[in-house]
């Protein structure tokens, strides 16, 4: 199966590890991901005032490529646009939404891009997890030949894939899909509250030690509830989670460290694929250390 | 002890304005506190969310100079949960976008360390001038 997927920025930078394992695992599952043609920035953050139509430009303009893609060939009339990144999902998923119930905004949105085909409304956006969960978790598990045993995984899900309401993928205060895929990767559930808790996002670039501190609990409570390292989906919820330790550390130095995985890597590890896609370099606090502890790397080309 | 508010045209003029840009019946807000108790950045605040949409009730403009609306980080924690169905974040944006329009920059960009803009990753800075430049 053939689907339409946008990467957005920080996949081809910082998230490069978040890439390279998703596209090596749904090929794994029989999906190739076709990168959008001629995609462009989605804007990072939906508009949230009323008057607002024109930062709404950037993202319907990605949605006109699905419709090309089909046009073209390239995808075989599949209007489903498939995204990784948890801020892309949520800023293409509810400018979609805002012209598929607004008509008069679609018109004013096709008029302002008059040079391109007029957007119709017929794209779904959809999250990585949301294709998994349709393909079928016991799918997932068919591909595991390097169970997850004995690895303790808090789930983390942020902001931008559960809220607000009308696009969460999942139950917006009691998610689940997370845990479903972990468990069938072999890996063992760390539930508690944080998990749904804002990493503090774009406070980044104002205060990085408000963010630190966000950080500190987040880590804190998935560690003391017994995890040994987070899994997730969003580049800005890594840094804010993973790079950010460094400041952490700097202001609790009793603070140890602990890994940070996008969910695509853990799913790479569980299918036994090449190390070269993990993109562990990547990694802020390396996972290699606690992977070789629970014998999880390397194992699979022994056999 | 009971505090006089007075309110006038200017108040009730703010107050639509807010309204306008938000979307949200703001006056349907009838201080419950679920916002403050699921906000994560409450402890660095200036006021809490509930105190915010009472000022904008209100139609007292110096809300816009405070603290909290900034460190919003648009988590929908809020919104989720608000039980009269309103949406504290497009509030909060409202009112960053009343002084953004203004042209007044709540940050300058160019005094982020490079070394610092090096590191961060690409929907960071996109986000953040989105939220806190005009």
């Amino acid at each position: 199966m053939k689907i339409s997927y946008y990467p957005g920025c920080t996949l081809k930078t910082n998230a490069k590890n978040f890439e390279n394992s998703a596209i090596a695992v749904a090929r794994k599952l029989g999906v190739e991901l076709i990168e959008l043609t001629r995609w462009n920035c989605c804007g990072t953050v939906f508009s949230l005032t009323d008057d607002d139509l024109i930062h709404n430009v950037a993202p319907i303009r990605n949605l006109i490529r699905v419709e090309e893609m089909n046009n073209n060939g390239l995808i075989n009339n599949d209007k489903r646009l498939l995204t990784l990144c948890s801020m892309c999902y949520n800023t293409l998923k509810r400018a979609n939404l805002r012209v598929k119930e607004n008509p008069d905004d679609l018109e004013k949105i096709n008029d302002l891009m008059y040079l391109e085909e007029n957007y119709e409304g017929e794209v779904e956006v959809l999250h990585f997890l949301e294709l998994l969960r349709d393909i079928g978790f016991e799918k997932v598990r068919e591909n595991v030949k390097n169970p997850l045993k004995g690895l303790m995984i808090a789930p983390y899900y942020g902001c931008m894939l559960l809220r607000p309401k009308e696009v969460g993928i999942d139950d917006p205060e009691g998610p689940t899909i997370q845990e479903e895929l972990y468990l069938e990767l072999g890996a063992e559930i760390i539930d508690n509250p944080y998990k749904k808790v804002c990493c503090g996002s774009y406070q980044i670039i104002q205060d990085k030690y408000v963010v630190s501190n966000l950080a500190y609990d987040i880590l804190t409570h998935a560690k003391d509830a017994g995890a040994e390292a987070i899994s997730l989906s969003c580049p800005l919820c890594a840094y804010n989670l993973d790079s950010i330790q460094k400041e952490v550390k700097e202001k609790n130095p009793q603070f140890v460290e602990m890994p940070v995985f996008y969910f695509t890597q853990l799913m790479a590890v569980a299918f036994g694929l090449d190390t070269e896609v993990f993109g562990f370099d990547l990694n802020y606090v390396d996972p290699r250390p606690l992977l070789n502890d629970k014998n999880l790397l390397g194992r699979n080309n022994e056999e | 002890m009971p505090r006089k508010v007075i309110i006038t045209d200017k108040n009730v003029n703010f107050l639509k304005k807010v309204e306008e840009l938000s979307g949200q019946f703001i006056t349907r807000c009838d201080q419950c506190g679920v916002c403050s108790g699921s906000c994560p950045m409450i402890s660095e605040m200036d006021i809490t969310p509930s105190q915010m949409m009472r000022m904008v009730q209100l139609g007292q403009s110096e809300v816009i100079n405070t603290k909290a609306m900034w460190l919003c980080a648009s988590c929908f924690a809020c919104t989720v949960r608000c039980p009269r169905g309103l949406d504290l974040s497009k509030v909060a944006e409202a009112l960053r976008q009343i002084n953004l329009r203004q042209a007044i920059d709540h940050i300058d960009i160019k005094k982020l360390p490079k070394d610092e803009i090096e590191r961060l990753p690409q929907i960071a800075l996109v986000g953040g001038m989105r939220k806190f430049t005009g």
